[in-house]
């Protein structure tokens, strides 16, 4: 006999599985899709058949689509991510180079932004339930909802234009690489840092809020001021524990739009991330990165829902302490 | 001490009361308004209430009174959406009113204590029982936690709370209802308060339950010597509870007396409207052929039997009242007569033809002839719909009545509910609980059925309303002698409309038969505990009721 706790997440776990199986097979099929050849690409509109029939057979592209599916697969869960179809003869590049690099980029700005916006933004919602109503509600209400309305791109070059070209204080590229020293590349992150923050810090901000004003309601609120409770205590000890679900909902989405959603920051930063990178493989036509990229993002976005789906289920008294 | 608090606490109807203690909460000319939609509307108009030391008051009134506005105003509380525009509130001689919102908050918990209708809805899920119980104590820092446990858990044994010393480490929704009421009672009393306000505390229990309830307040109550304004819609409920009750109505308070005497001389008329379902009976009806003849029926949900072997006639133009406690299957049995749940076994046989189960199989004339009314008609009418389209569905559907011929209809159901055609264009947010109730009967007798079952259709109505829906549906049975299979858990109510009763417990009917012979000795087991279990107009039922189940329900049988 397994507790329900466990035996719900054990089945949310295979069915994430099952999600991004299926997820798999739309990339792939709908990567196949995608117009033009990348051999016609590489070797020119001139190129002979024959030429053309060589060049697909060396990259296996003359193989049925479930063969190549699978192999795909199955490579993809020993991190094997094939070669990406600009290897030239004799150098080969391999798909896993190139990603990892960039999706440790990506998954390092995901990561500094997540560590600042989620606490912030949680505090800030926790704080304009208390003091709802008040100027402080209304400011912070309405700093956060222009931010959610006004595109990313915008705010970014807002920021770039008063902190990089007026004030001169930082860079306007984030191109970060490698040989870069901590305090060098923190400063090349604070600007997309920013950018990211204030995109995703209203969603979770105002979620969190409403959420727990949604409990203020209920009757173990009013008892819990009955006993005597100050209004913090009302908050943080008897609506916060029963808000989570929500709010965990809001924050994985929003982290899991840092993973796959920041192309348009990376592009304006000219930060070397993965949204990046996928951007050109869809130019060139370099379809093993592109299909590699997208089941990144398909299993963060999969990956991060699961665990708000755990985080909802494991904070609920219900399942936690079955009868 | 205990004792003599006890002593002085037999509820003496001593004329003026000699025995009160020092005034406690004194409320003077209490004036607070409430706001619907941006328009004032009173809810207390000056109010007068006071409470000594170690004195319970009953406050009694139909809902809408203020009976629950005054409650929380003893706390200093007012609601939100709500004014307090005029009067004082004084507890042990500060000024409720006009405290810092700091200084009130210092009394709630530790002072001054509430306890809520709903407990199930009132203790908080995240977190177990004993860290809520032993909360006030925390937030005013009166003793050390340890020290606070320890006392909750003899309190849960004076409550005759099962385990005592482990129920606490559990979370409210693994423990019942009746007993998270009682563990609310707990945590009002932990921090040893001058008052407590019962704001209706047995109002969501099954009759058998409350009574285990109120006698575990009413011993701790007494034991502790604490002060109490205890809230109900029920005066024989108070009237066991209170030393002196007020009776509340539109916010003004219109009669107050020690509680015997009120029972024995209530002087203004509203009083005696209280007692107005109680007064009525029905007439034994002639022997009629059967209309509707349940046979074995057998009904589960998924592994959980619900019906198990019941059967039941009903005769034409009689009401047979099925009674028993919330799950006794009841409704299951109402959903099964309308084709609404599949039955494992037996049929059910309508006016001579068996029906088919579910109602998708029946024929239009059977569906007309057969008509449901909900115990809530708050939600079973469309709120978008007026009264008018509400009514002209089924007479479309059913009479094939339309335009004017319709119309023409829906005005005579109006006047046979006793509302007048002004009603017509109005949607079910600007009628009252009992009118909506009303057209829920309407939309049924607008089918011209034979049989209405009826699924606690006054429950959640006040007694005069009740009385009012109660004599409605008896005047329609005997003008179109209609049959009512009428499900309720009121036996009042049983005894004002029904000819005959079944008794239901644990999906099985335990006892049926014409209403006198049901409802008198000698009884089955089950049927004695339900009867004795109904509040009698008389302050000492509660001592007899304890009296005779000494042992069933005393601490005593869980001491170790």
């Amino acid at each position: 006999m397994m507790s329900p706790l466990v035996r719900t997440i054990i089945s949310r776990l295979l069915l994430g599985g099952l999600t991004l199986a299926a997820v798999s097979v739309i990339i792939f099929s709908t990567v196949s899709m995608l117009p033009g050849n990348f051999a016609t690409a590489i070797l020119g509109q001139s190129a002979t058949p024959e030429t053309v029939a060589a060049f697909e057979s060396h990259l296996g592209l003359d193989q049925p689509a479930a063969t190549r599916y699978f192999k795909w697969v199955g490579g993809f869960l020993y991190g094997d991510l094939g070669e990406s179809l600009s290897s030239n003869p004799g150098e080969p590049r391999f798909v896993a180079d190139i990603v990892s690099s960039r999706l440790r980029n990506t998954l390092l700005l995901a990561g500094v932004t997540a560590l600042i916006a989620v606490p912030l933004s949680i505090v800030l919602g926790v704080l304009s339930a208390l003091y709802r109503g008040t100027t402080f509600d209304r400011v912070v209400n309405g700093v956060s909802l222009t931010t959610i309305s006004v595109p990313e791109f915008f705010i970014a070059y807002i920021l770039i234009l008063f902190l990089a070209v007026r004030l001169r204080w930082l860079p306007t590229l984030s191109n970060v690489n490698d040989g870069m020293g901590f305090v060098e590349g923190v400063r090349l992150m604070i600007l997309p840092v920013s950018t990211l923050t204030l995109g995703i810090i209203a969603h979770i901000m105002r979620m969190t809020r409403s959420a727990i004003i949604g409990v203020l309601a209920s009757p173990y609120i009013h008892m819990a001021k009955c006993k005597g409770a100050s209004p913090a205590r009302v908050i943080l000890r008897h609506a916060l524990p029963n808000a989570w679900a929500p709010i965990a909902n809001v924050v994985a989405v929003n982290l899991a739009y840092l993973v796959v959603g920041v192309v348009v920051v990376e592009t304006v930063f000219v930060y070397p991330g993965i949204g990046h990178t996928m951007v050109d493989a869809v130019r060139t036509r370099d379809i093993p990165v592109v299909q590699a990229c997208a089941l990144i993002f398909a299993s963060a976005y999969i990956l991060l829902n699961l665990l708000a789906d755990i985080i909802a289920i494991s904070t609920n008294p219900k399942l936690l302490h079955p009868r | 001490m205990a004792e003599r608090m006890a002593t002085s606490l037999q509820r003496e109807s001593s004329p003026g009361g000699t025995e009160r203690g020092p005034a406690l909460l004194t409320i003077r000319n209490l004036v607070i308004n409430g706001l619907v939609d941006d328009t004032v509307v009173p809810i207390l108009r000056g109010i007068d209430l006071d409470v000594n030391r170690g004195e319970v008051v009953g406050l009694i009134g139909e809902s809408g009174a203020g009976k629950s506005t005054l409650g929380l105003a003893a706390l200093g509380i007012v609601n939100e959406g709500c004014i307090l525009v005029d009067g004082s509130i004084t507890f042990d001689g500060i000024d409720l009113r006009n405290s810092p919102e700091s200084a009130k908050r210092d009394l709630r918990g530790a002072r001054i204590a509430y306890v809520a209708q709903s407990a199930a809805a009132s203790f908080n899920p995240a977190h177990k029982l004993i860290d809520q119980v032993v909360e006030s104590a925390e937030i005013h820092k009166t003793e050390p936690r340890k020290r606070a446990v320890e006392k909750a858990i003899t309190l849960f044994g004076s409550l005759a709370l099962p385990d005592p010393t482990r129920i606490g480490e559990r979370y409210p929704h693994q423990v019942s209802g009746g007993q998270l009421q009682r563990l609310m009672t707990a945590m009002a009393m932990n921090c040893r308060p001058d008052l407590i306000i019962f704001d209706e505390p047995t109002t969501a229990l099954d009759v058998t339950t409350q009574v285990e309830v109120l006698t575990a307040i009413r011993n701790v109550v007494q034991k502790f010597g604490t002060a109490a304004i205890y809230i109900s819609h029920d005066l024989a409920l108070v009237s066991q509870m209170a030393h002196r009750i007020v009776v509340l109505k539109d916010g003004v308070k219109v009669e107050e007396a020690e509680t015997r005497r009120m029972l024995a001389a209530p002087e203004h008329p509203y009083t005696r409207t209280l007692w107005a379902v109680r007064s009525l009976e029905k007439p034994p009806a002639s022997a009629a052929p059967p209309i509707l003849d349940i046979r074995h029926i057998n009904a589960a949900y998924g592994q959980l039997r619900v019906l198990e072997d019941v059967s039941l006639t009903v005769q034409r133009g009689h009401t047979v009242a099925v009674v028993g406690e919330s799950g006794s299957g009841k409704t299951t049995l109402a959903r099964v007569v309308c084709g609404l749940m599949e039955v494992q076994q037996g049929e059910v046989v309508f006016d001579g033809t068996r029906l088919p189960p579910l109602r998708g199989a029946r024929n239009a004339d059977v569906l007309r002839r057969i008509q449901l009314v909900y115990q809530s008609a708050d939600t079973s009418l469309n709120p978008s719909h007026t009264v008018r389209k509400l009514l002209s569905r089924p007479l479309r559907l059913y009479c094939g009545l339309r335009g004017s011929a319709g119309n023409r209809r829906a005005n005579e159901l109006l006047d046979m509910i006793e509302l007048s055609g002004a009603y017509i264009d109005r949607y079910p947010s600007e009628l009252s609980g009992g009118q909506k109730q009303r057209i829920s009967i309407a939309r049924a007798l607008a089918a011209n059925p034979d049989l209405i079952v009826c699924d606690e259709v006054t429950s959640s109505l006040d007694q005069v309303v009740q009385e009012g829906i109660l004599k409605l549906l008896m005047s329609l049975q005997k003008e179109l002698s209609i049959s009512y299979l009428f499900i309720t858990h009121d036996l009042a109510t049983v005894n004002a409309i029904a000819d005959e009763v079944a008794v239901m417990h644990r999906g099985r009917v335990v006892r049926v038969g014409e209403k006198n012979t049901v409802l008198s000795p000698p009884f089955d087991g089950y049927t004695q505990l339900l009867m004795s279990s109904v509040p009698q107009m008389n302050p000492d039922w509660l001592d007899g009721v304890i009296q005779n189940r000494v042992g069933v329900i005393t601490p005593a049988r869980f001491a170790k």
